[in-house]
């Protein structure tokens, strides 16, 4: 850290007073205000903030790529060196974009051009900066500096052929590729697994030195921030709430706001020593049935494979076990965390027991096996088992009023008339958190945690005793995220539900469950009250996982520099 | 690869056969009397009957059916009932004509499709955008003979750049061709502009302007290859109804292709030229959906298969 109170004299890229407005068919809006903000040479500086905070904002107006029909900069300045990039032509500025100032983004699986190859994706923009002679030569180096192995293979390769991780790593070989003296990366590990997001962030601090380049990180997670950065910087509507070193930032915070923040924060660990999830509800505890504790949900050898359509003529590949050989029983009122990264069949076992794709094996809900009812009789399980999915954007219907879609299950199963309805979700609305007149309003009016509120207001319509909530909050900020886990729980404590809790989110698992299976390559590689898998791991993988989890405390820093 | 192959000559067998029983149902159902028209009006019963009886017209349906498959799959279509000629004759020596059309249409639907829904979409909003749209609207709303009578009215009859009607020379081909493919052209200017709109919002095309690369290697390395994939596809499906397009663009042009062979052969239900004509056809759609399957490949390389 020495070297950037040397060098904080002259920094190297310098934001000031930055506005930005939005055309809206409503007129012009603010988006950014009096952003201000310098990068030093070296240095590391994370810009966080929940959505519609305005990060990626400040990051496109930097590389001056912002949507030229509804954003422009109305005033303030961004200098690079000497040279004010808000006036720079276009040209001028195409040449400073990738040369001086490049950028990675979040999503890995859409950032790399699918009908071109990873050799031209990386030479092209040598070709562009520097010159035709050495492109391919410098392409080898920043794949093999980026440490992708077989990197002449990897030239000759199409993005689809790569994982997130390493389609990350190609954006990041071709970032630096003309070593440009700032890296903006907005989000970059967001979607990756939590053991390569480590690899990344590895990756990212060992180039920096490397290549000699200040990083602006853009990010919602305080975990990463913690890990990453030298500087922080706290936007919130569009304007800096705080500024300042990330030890102060962490452990003592000025603004009200950025103390938020911290406190919605999931620390692993935080529930240590603690057997179930913390209580939240004022309510005295609802004694539930207790001598009645047959399991609500059951689950035997449970199989999934895909691809085994039967019957067809000529059969492509042989069908692939997405899930074998999966076991456990939730009881009434529990949580079974169900954690793991992509593709270890965590989701498909979530559809799985409630029917929803075919499986081998044998399920019980409520003491009833399904997969051999018949459609009346599954629809009476249904009744008794429901799911909350992860995008609240995208699992409501747009046309279709609040009410209407909470109502829907009533209507399904005939329960109740118009009238005994319309208080039924009156009520379910006060439950989540909502008023009743929301009932009449469209999805679209509600924010993302309203949404999800909605969804839960609507798997509850039918009384379950049994719900599947599948990273139902894996698309929330973190405060949001804080209040609707407040919510489950609350919901746990006074109706007695069960939950399937999926998720990816170690630090939420931690908090919402009772037991935990660990899931890996399709199959349950441990599992136990959730006491025993967090504190004393037993399987490799756990640890893996667990280790690769940021911490949002830098001074528990686990590297050095 | 070669089970890929194989079930790909079955399902065309298939879809020929399918399309055979069809037509030829259909055909049969006709309340016209091959027999009477080859006869004449003023011909007597007996006669009609002696014809009919040779034609094998007495026999039931599927009999009739079957001796036209086993002739098929001997590679014989027929005999025509009004020319007396075989039916693979008659189409092989018309053939040629209508490919060249179909080619030529295609040709120009594709190009201008093309080039202006890409002007289009990078241009969207604009000018050139609206003016491209509203042309494309009008090339796939106008029915395709009065484009015909236009074109024919203004590049033949008053600038006289291209002949009436005919076939032989480039310059005959060129009014036939234009006429086909502003219908097409109009539907892929639209299609191709929605396509680039939504390519051009990626995020790999933010990947491309991030690494500072020029607008137009964007436009057309990165942008394109991706827009135009769905519109490969297209093309394939699309030879169906250039077939209607043909038989009017070949009445009006004069162009001695089979469309003009089916247009005969229908007014004197000729039945083994209309069964040879459509089977003709078919084939040529199941040949123009291969090739786009193909095609695909070589630009998306998330579909090759090795």
């Amino acid at each position: 850290m020495n070297e950037h109170s040397a060098t904080a004299a002259m920094p190297i890229l310098s934001v000031r007073d930055l506005d930005v407005d939005a055309r809206t068919p409503e007129g012009r809006k603010p988006v950014l205000r009096n952003v201000s903000f310098d990068l030093a040479a070296g240095e590391t500086l994370c810009i966080a903030g929940e959505s519609g905070s305005g990060k990626s904002v400040t990051s496109l107006s930097i590389m001056g790529l912002l949507p030229k029909a509804s954003l422009t900069v109305t005033a303030g300045k961004i200098l690079l060196g000497d040279r004010d990039l808000t006036s720079l032509s276009d040209r001028a500025m195409r040449a400073v974009r990738g040369r001086d100032i490049a950028m990675i983004f979040q999503e890995p699986m859409t950032s790399l051009n699918p009908v071109i190859s990873i050799g031209t994706q990386l030479t092209e923009a040598i070709r562009e900066h520097q010159g035709r002679d050495n492109a391919d030569a410098v392409a080898l180096q920043m794949l093999d500096a980026v440490h992708m192995t077989e990197p002449a293979r990897r030239l000759k390769q199409f993005p689809h052929e790569l994982s997130g991780g390493m389609r990350q790593r190609v954006m990041i070989a071709m970032a630096l590729s003309c070593r440009p003296k700032v890296l903006i990366a907005d989000e970059p590990t967001t979607a990756l697994d939590v053991t390569v997001q480590a690899q990344i962030l590895k990756l990212m601090r060992e180039l920096k030195r490397e290549f000699d380049t200040s990083i602006i990180m853009i990010t919602h997670d305080m975990g990463v921030v913690a890990e990453m950065a030298d500087r922080v910087v706290i936007l919130q509507n569009g304007s800096i709430v705080e500024q300042g070193g990330v030890i102060d930032i962490f452990h003592r915070p000025q603004a009200a706001y950025t103390q938020q923040l911290l406190a919605a924060v999931p620390i692993l660990g935080a529930h240590a020593g603690i057997d179930g999830p913390p209580r939240v509800s004022a309510e005295p505890k609802q004694p539930l049935p207790a001598p009645d504790r047959s399991p609500v949900l059951n689950v035997r050898d449970l199989g999934v494979s895909y691809g085994s359509a039967a019957g067809r003529i000529f059969k492509g590949k042989p069908p692939v076990n997405a899930v074998s050989d999966v076991a456990f029983d939730i009881l009434p009122g529990e949580t079974l965390g169900l954690v793991g990264e992509s593709g270890s069949g965590k989701s498909t076992t979530g559809k799985a027991v409630l029917g929803l794709i075919p499986f081998t094996g044998q399920v019980m809900i409520d003491g009833r096996k399904i997969g051999m009812l018949s459609q009346r009789d599954m629809q009476a399980v249904r009744r008794s088992a429901q799911m909350i999915f992860q995008d609240p954007y995208a699992s409501l219907d747009p046309r279709m009023a609040v009410g209407r879609a909470i109502a829907e299950p009533l209507v399904i199963h005939g329960i109740g008339n118009r009238t005994e309805r319309q208080d039924r979700v009156a009520d379910l609305l006060r439950r989540v958190g909502l008023p009743p007149e929301a009932a009449s309003r469209y999805p679209h009016e509600f924010s993302g945690g309203q949404r999800q509120r909605i969804c839960i207001a609507r798997a509850l319509a039918l009384e379950p005793k049994l719900i599947v909530a599948d990273e139902s909050v894996a698309a929330l900020d973190v405060s949001v995220r804080a209040r609707v886990l407040d919510l489950m729980l609350e919901l746990q404590e006074t109706m007695g539900i069960a939950y399937l809790f999926i998720s990816h989110d170690m630090a939420v698992i931690e908090r919402m469950s009772h037991n935990v299976a660990v899931m890996r390559g399709g199959s349950i590689v441990e599992m136990g009250r959730r006491r025993n898998v967090f504190e004393q791991p037993k399987d490799d993988y756990t640890r893996a996982l667990m280790a690769a989890v940021p911490i949002p405390d830098p001074a528990a820093r686990r590297h050095h520099g | 690869m070669a089970i890929l192959f194989i079930r790909r000559l079955v399902q065309m067998a298939l879809i020929l056969l399918g399309v055979a029983a069809i037509t030829f149902v259909l055909l049969y159902a006709l309340p016209a009397d091959p027999a009477r028209m080859i006869a004449g009006r003023s011909a007597t019963a007996q006669t009609v009957a002696n014809i009919r009886r040779e034609l094998g017209l007495d026999q039931s349906l599927p009999v009739q059916f079957w001796s036209y498959l086993s002739n098929l799959l001997q590679g014989n279509l027929g005999r025509s009932y009004a020319q007396k000629t075989e039916v693979a004759t008659l189409i092989m020596a018309r053939l040629p004509a209508t490919l060249t059309l179909m080619f030529s249409g295609i040709v120009v639907e594709v190009v201008l499709g093309l080039t202006l829904g890409t002007i289009a979409a990078v241009r969207r909003g604009g000018f050139v955008d609206r003016l491209v749209m509203m042309a494309s609207f009008v090339g796939v709303s106008a029915p395709q003979f009065v484009v015909a009578l236009l074109l024919l009215y203004v590049f033949a009859a008053t600038l006289g750049w291209f002949p009436m009607s005919g076939y032989g020379t480039f310059s005959h081909v060129v009014l036939p061709a234009a006429t086909l493919g502003v219908l097409g052209a109009g539907w892929y200017a639209r299609m191709v502009r929605s396509a680039m709109i939504d390519v051009l919002n990626q995020d790999y095309v933010r990947t491309a302007r991030a690494k500072g690369l020029s607008s137009r290697r964007i436009t057309f390395r990165h942008a394109l290859p991706n827009a135009v994939l769905p519109v490969i596809a297209m093309i394939g499906i699309d030879i169906g109804q250039f077939m209607g397009g043909v038989v009017v663009v070949e009445a009006v042009y004069g162009w001695p292709g089979i469309g003009q062979l089916a247009w005969q052969a229908i007014q004197q239900v000729d039945i083994p030229i209309i069964m040879g004509v459509t089977l003709t056809s078919a084939l040529a759609i199941i040949l123009g959906n291969l090739v786009a399957d193909l095609i695909a490949p070589v630009i998306d390389p998330r579909i090759r298969t090795r």
